[in-house]
């Protein structure tokens, strides 16, 4: 069974593209693509677990850590770039950002929305950082570095002038509803964004 | 009494025998001239399928030979297994059930193939310093060869570590419609400015040798074992990790950077005081007494002469742009004689190509040497990424 995010942004994948997933875990993702749209495969992953399931599912995954950059993926080599749920525990998102829209044609990236209410409440009431299902982590010891919200990231776009082509903000169980698209920044929990240049 | 029989492990190839194939066809040289005719000593591991496709080639590096599972000798409970017999066999990842394994001594080889110490038919005499210097170019096409004779259009995967790595990358560019997978371990584009440093250390120590008789000490009935062993004690060194000798050579008291004395005190004395002097001389004397110095010169010649870009304005990715096949490229932390950069160099350069190409860095203390050991991720990985080259072979889903 795909992921729900992962069934939405499927859509946005040409047939016969070249696809580039930052953090490509298992590789399940890329694997499942090649059989739907027949895309060129790419990986990077760092855990070597997922490294190795990658190999036993037959995608082309490289071991490199996407914080050092992507210098060495030319521009405009790839159709679509995809960071799925980690933009925030980047060193400089802005940095990737700008790199997955140069290596790439388009970028997919998919992050937790900080502004959920739940979260908000959270820190309001209760004057501690937010934990949730989506951010499971204590304060002093999570990958996440820098959380950003919808309004946040919607800034960046605007600053980078980076087009939105879609935008679609879900719960967890991947659905939306018609208060998330009437305020996605206060009924939010997650961020899809199909971004291009 | 009978002999001492030795048990041969459950997943080994067992006893086996190599063969000496002759090629009558002269073979053109990179350098312009021409090899007549010659023999290739070959080693095959499991059984060859009725449409010829689970053919592996295994490439080896400068001191390997066609020997790389196995054993020769039932009564001989001390002998070693070939070179890499980690990964051949029944169930390993070169697997003997799957796969039709082939390996070759190389031209210009001291294992049985013709090189220097073969008798040069023209004169009687051994050819010594007049054979040819070898390409890895010239050795992949006497390897084309040997696949016509065994009746191997296509390999399912050409594999090497080293200087093996190399013969790989030429296999794709040169031969792009026969071999569907690419394994590249612990191998560099072309020799650096250091690399072929360290090789001229070890042809001067060889041809310094007052035995060596500018290479025809064959007539002098002689032979520069000095000039190897020292030639081999560089290389050695080159081939380990600085952590990989404290550990092997400090087991003393606390952090002591390896230096464990081998008598116990310093004899104030140029004899030998720690343990790594005499490890490095036994490892030394030991390679000099079975391989042939105008062959170590020769590889070493090969090694700093290979440049895959040479007809391709230096662009790496250019050379790569027929091939055909998919690659897996593999280096290890701490290798620093083709560090993890250097394969970083040969992964960039195919995906510029927009090759299909997998690349993993592994974690390893062992230096350059790690490609020849069972370091367990390592040999993960390759089962991994066989087993789905078996599938193929076999028709399977894949």
């Amino acid at each position: 069974m795909l992921r729900a995010d992962l069934q939405l942004i499927q859509d946005w994948i040409a047939p016969h593209s070249r696809v580039l997933d930052l953090g490509c875990g298992d590789g399940s993702f890329l694997a499942h693509l090649k059989t739907t749209r027949q895309i060129r495969d790419y990986g990077l992953e760092i855990d070597t677990a997922n490294i190795q399931l990658c190999l036993e599912a037959g995608v082309n995954v490289l071991e490199q850590n996407m914080d050092k950059g992507l210098k060495n993926f030319g521009t405009g080599s790839f159709d679509t770039v995809i960071l799925a749920h980690t933009l925030q525990a980047l060193h400089r998102p802005d940095e990737i950002v700008d790199e997955m829209l140069r290596v790439g044609k388009n970028g997919i990236l998919t992050f937790p929305n900080f502004a959920y209410w739940r979260h908000r409440l959270s820190l309001l009431t209760g004057g501690r950082m937010p934990k949730s299902p989506q951010l499971p982590y204590e304060w002093y010891d999570t990958p996440n570095l820098h959380h950003c919200t919808i309004s946040d990231f919607d800034e960046l776009c605007r600053l980078k002038n980076i087009k939105v082509l879609h935008r679609t903000v879900v719960d967890d169980s991947q659905h939306s509803s018609p208060l998330m698209r009437l305020c996605p920044n206060f009924f939010g929990i997650n961020a899809i964004y199909h971004i291009t240049r | 009494m009978e002999a001492p029989q030795k048990k041969i492990p459950a997943d080994s190839v067992g006893l086996v025998a190599p063969q000496k194939l002759h090629f009558s066809e002269p073979l053109p040289l990179r350098s312009g001239r021409t090899i007549d005719q010659y023999d290739l000593m070959v080693e095959t591991y499991g059984t060859l399928n009725s449409d010829a496709s689970n053919g592996i080639l295994i490439c080896h590096a400068l001191s390997g030979d066609h020997h790389a599972a196995g054993y020769y000798d039932a009564g001989n409970p001390k002998e070693k297994p070939g070179w890499w017999d980690y990964c051949i066999g029944p169930g390993k990842p070169f697997d003997t059930n799957r796969f039709f394994v082939v390996c070759l001594n190389n031209l210009g080889g001291c294992a049985g193939s013709t090189g220097p110490s073969s008798l040069n038919p023209e004169t009687g005499k051994p050819f010594g310093p007049d054979f040819p210097i070898i390409t890895v170019r010239d050795w992949v096409l006497s390897q084309a060869r040997l696949a016509d004779r065994l009746g191997i259009r296509q390999w399912a995967a050409v594999i090497g570590g080293s200087l093996g790595g190399m013969q790989v990358m030429r296999w794709a560019i040169s031969h792009p419609e026969r071999l569907r997978h690419a394994l590249i371990i612990a191998a560099a584009p072309k020799l650096s400015a250091q690399n072929i440093a360290f090789n001229e250390v070890a042809r001067q120590s060889i041809m310094s040798d007052p035995d060596f008789h500018q290479g025809r000490y064959y007539d002098f009935n002689t032979y520069p074992q000095k000039g190897v062993m020292l030639a081999r004690m560089v290389g050695h060194i080159t081939y380990l990790s600085d952590t990989l000798l404290r550990e092997k050579f400090g087991k003393g008291a606390g952090e002591n950077f390896g230096r464990d004395l081998r008598g116990g005190k310093l004899s104030f004395g140029f004899d030998v005081d720690f343990q790594i002097q005499s490890y490095l001389q036994y490892k030394g004397e030991s390679f000099s007494k079975n391989f042939d110095a105008n062959t170590y010169l020769l590889v070493t010649k090969t090694l700093d002469y290979f440049d895959p870009t040479v007809d391709y304005d230096g662009n790496l990715s250019k050379a790569f742009d027929k091939s055909a096949c998919k690659f897996l490229v593999v280096s290890f932390s701490s290798d620093w004689r083709f560090p993890p950069e250097r394969s970083r160099e040969i992964v960039d350069a195919l995906l510029q190509a927009k090759k299909d190409v997998s690349y993993l860095e592994i974690e390893a203390a062992e230096g350059h040497d790690s490609f020849l050991l069972p370091i367990p991720r390592y040999m993960k990985a390759l089962q991994a990424y066989m087993n789905r080259v078996a599938n193929e072979c076999e028709g399977g889903k894949v």
